[in-house]
């Protein structure tokens, strides 16, 4: 159980964070750079994605077909419960994601792993960004 | 289009690394990183997970603090909009569109796209292309300078 619920989940957020702040995506500048295709245009993020996909892809696609169930998990196996329609939530809750992801230059990795810094403007971000989902659970 | 302030190593390195913490996540538990599903699932109180949601965003928080005691090749921190109402909008069309759309970035954009998902491709490109135009949009009006 400690393995399960505190080992795992902790070493796997804190490496998660450790690759987000190395591959510039705390920066927002850099992620607004990658969204400014018709101006100056930083590349970089694509290699972020890319680089990430090239290591999980095997882990959906491979190795897990192969397993009857995670290393530390076997009561609830893999996990199952994903949504394969494309609905209209889905088109206009990306379309306010990403609109909102532009404005500011962060999503909700990168905003919590730069938590940290100390800084304002992210906290003013962090807190709009946990009430925008709270009001999406009380709204519909 | 002018390309300008391409760091491809640092950010193949920490993609590469944020990918191992995916495929751990996946292979050792079962779960798929997606960030605002379970950043939500925290702090919504959901009992189911609560635990390993909690120390996984714990671990999210204490992994960047970690990192400043070693050398690494900081790529910096600037905001260029600092408008707090364009802050506050920012934040709640992220917070309520992730949980409308059902994921972020790492949601959909990395674990979706890893798992050949044609529902989560869809999302990813619709909130890239959203973003694309908003960025355009706002050097148009002028509120930012990229």
């Amino acid at each position: 159980m400690i393995m399960k619920n505190i080992i795992i989940p902790l070493a796997c957020g804190l490496i998660f964070g450790v690759g987000l702040v190395i591959a510039g995506m705390t920066n927002p500048s850099k992620v607004m750079g990658f969204l400014n295709i018709f101006g100056n245009w930083d590349p970089s993020l694509m290699f972020v994605m890319g680089g990430a996909i090239i290591v999980s892809m095997p882990a959906f696609l491979l190795i897990g077909k192969k397993m009857k169930s995670p290393v530390f998990n076997q009561e609830e196996g893999f996990s199952q419960q994903l949504k394969r329609n494309i609905d209209r939530p889905l088109i206009l809750g990306s379309a306010m994601f990403g609109v909102g992801w532009a404005l500011v230059g962060f999503c909700p990795g990168p905003v919590i792993a730069a938590l940290t810094l100390v800084d304002g403007n992210v906290f003013i971000f962090f807190i709009s960004m946990s009430i925008g989902m709270l009001i999406k659970k009380r709204v519909f | 289009m002018n390309i300008v302030n391409f760091t491809p190593i640092e950010s193949l390195t920490g993609g590469i690394i944020i990918g191992l913490a995916v495929a751990m996540l996946y292979l050792l538990r079962g779960n798929y990183t997606g960030i605002s599903g379970i950043y939500f699932n925290v702090i919504s109180a959901n009992k189911s997970g609560f635990i390993w949601r909690s120390f996984f965003i714990l671990g999210l928080l204490i992994g960047p603090v970690i990192l400043s005691f070693f050398p690494y090749k900081n790529l910096g921190f600037e905001m260029p909009v600092t408008n707090p109402l364009l802050i506050i909008i920012g934040g709640l069309l992220v917070g309520y569109g992730t949980q409308l759309g059902s994921g972020c970035t790492s949601g959909h954009g990395v674990c979706g796209i890893g798992r050949l998902s044609i529902r989560s491709i869809v999302g990813t490109c619709v909130f890239v292309g959203a973003g694309v135009i908003t960025v355009l949009i706002l050097r148009i009006v002028g509120w930012v300078s990229l």
